[in-house]
């Protein structure tokens, strides 16, 4: 397992993630952050406490648990993760929608993530934020704010690391 | 729109570290007893991921797409079997009816021709009602399907087990709370199912009932029997009233209303003698002024509607494991 990036450098992404972002949508009050579980999650949390500071306003932010709308809900064998709930108390109508993820790679858990948004409401519009994009792609998605392109080979995996659930910071290639 | 579902006092046994890691493998719902703690507890935490579906505008997730569950109920039903069905359709699954009632059934078809008629037309799963105790573990060796038990004779009715169980979960650790269980304790596959899960996880149950309307062998099972429910009632932190079933009024075991009800009925004037943050729980459907009184069953202690919205999601997390243990074997 080889570390690429390193803690300070994993801030200093998330740090361009959020300047990003609130180049691109400089309204707070339309803006609403959704972190894919469970990295997503977290990550979405750092944007949110980011932003707020950048705006000097609160910024709304969800959770989405993506399990029931996987394509491979069925081919998971006795991997599959539990199901739980979808954490978003507030209305995602005409709202800018920032989804965050940790990884991009096949586009999968965007697909999934897209169709369970969709069960929840109509957004103004829909954006990608992923702190690596690494490639490979099977679907035809692609990222609106991206912390860094990573050229990784298939079968390596590209795996962040959060101190909040992992209790190590950084990202590793294995 | 609110989907975060989970109020502040719920689920004070979550333990988020360990619930990625489990895996569930039975295929079948049959019963609570054989179930480990950590089992009931995966159903619970799953029903509690599929809350928020049912307060939402589309109410509906992809999960059983393609998927079609039968609603095979040899027994008169109403809220299970709509309860189901709401559960498997919100999940996208396909529903078939099936009443034995004006059915093949009718006309001497065996339980297992049945099955394998079903089978024959490219079901997955059967939700199973039958009269008599052990019909859905028969069902298990007769089809491919998964096996969803909803009421067997005097055996298991495991989703309303684990649907009271999920109430009480919301609201307090089930480990060392003390739950009756009070009505005809004999004739209810509702009370040994609690019984089971809740002796796995850590509740002290208390059958509650006349000795006539207790089943034999209770010294062999793991429970509090008595028979006075005044005793009992101040040291309770649930009741769960049983219904009381009309068909027995008038015979030997159950020879008048107003004795029972007096001795054994839920009353306004009861509930005196109760804690007064205690859970008042009822399966349902309620018989006003006999079991329960209506001041009681409309008051701040009952529960009973809040069952009713928790079985959809307790329905919906069964369907939904026992189809992906089925996958998995598949795959």
């Amino acid at each position: 397992m080889q570390v690429i990036l390193q803690q300070n450098q994993v801030a200093a992404l998330i740090n361009s993630l959020a300047e990003q972002i609130a180049a691109d949508l400089p309204d707070p009050a339309s803006l609403a952050l959704i972190g894919i579980r469970s990295r997503g999650e977290t990550l979405a949390q750092r944007l949110q406490a980011k932003l707020q500071a950048q705006y000097g306003a609160p910024v709304d932010c969800g959770t989405l648990d993506i399990t029931l709308y996987r394509d491979d809900l069925n081919q998971m064998g006795y991997q599959q993760p539990t199901v739980r709930a979808t954490e978003i108390d507030f209305n995602i109508d005409n709202r800018y929608i920032v989804l965050v993820d940790d990884v991009l790679s096949t586009g999968r858990s965007v697909r999934a993530a897209l169709n369970a948004l969709a069960d929840l409401g109509r957004g103004r519009a829909i954006k990608l934020a992923v702190l690596i994009d690494r490639g490979h792609r099977e679907l035809p998605i692609s990222a609106d704010y991206i912390g860094q392109v990573l050229d990784a080979p298939q079968d390596q995996r590209v795996q962040v690391w959060l101190s909040e659930v992992d209790n190590r910071e950084e990202v590793t290639l294995e | 729109m609110s989907q975060k579902n989970a109020p502040a006092h719920a689920s004070p046994t979550k333990t988020r570290s360990n619930r990625q890691r489990f895996t569930w493998r039975h295929k079948h719902l049959i019963g609570l007893q054989n179930l480990a703690a950590d089992e009931l507890n995966h159903i619970l935490d799953t029903a509690e991921g599929f809350q928020g579906i049912s307060q939402r505008s589309i109410k509906k997730a992809p999960a059983l797409r393609g998927k079609v569950v039968v609603n095979l109920f040899f027994e008169d039903s109403t809220r299970t079997r709509n309860s189901f069905r709401l559960a498997a359709n919100r999940l996208s699954a396909d529903v078939l009816e099936f009443t034995s009632k004006g059915s093949s059934v009718s006309k001497g078809e065996t339980l297992r021709d049945t099955a394998r008629n079903l089978e024959a037309m490219g079901i997955d799963i059967i939700v199973i009602r039958h009269a008599a105790g052990g019909a859905p573990h028969l069902l298990t060796q007769c089809t491919n399907a998964c096996v969803v038990n909803a009421g067997d004779g005097y055996h298991e009715h495991p989703t309303q087990a684990l649907l009271d169980i999920f109430t009480i979960r919301e609201r307090r650790p089930l480990k060392g709370l003390n739950v009756a269980i009070v009505g005809d304790i004999g004739h209810s596959r509702v009370a040994r199912s609690n019984l089971w899960a809740l002796h796995t996880l850590g509740a002290n149950v208390y059958f509650v009932g006349p000795p006539t309307l207790m089943p034999s062998g209770l010294d062999k099972l793991p429970v509090n029997v008595c028979h006075n429910f005044d005793d009992i009632i101040g040291d309770m932190d649930v009741l769960n009233m049983l219904r009381v079933q009309f068909e027995r009024i008038g015979s030997p075991v159950f020879p008048s209303v107003p004795e029972y009800s007096r001795l054994f009925g839920l009353t306004s004037k009861r509930m005196k003698r109760a804690k007064k943050d205690v859970l008042v729980m009822h399966p349902g459907p309620i018989n006003r002024g006999l079991e329960i009184e209506s001041e009681v069953a409309d008051g701040p202690n009952s529960t009973i509607l809040r069952q009713v919205a928790n079985g959809l999601a307790v329905r919906m997390a069964v369907l939904f494991l026992v189809n992906q243990a089925a996958q998995a074997k598949t795959s």
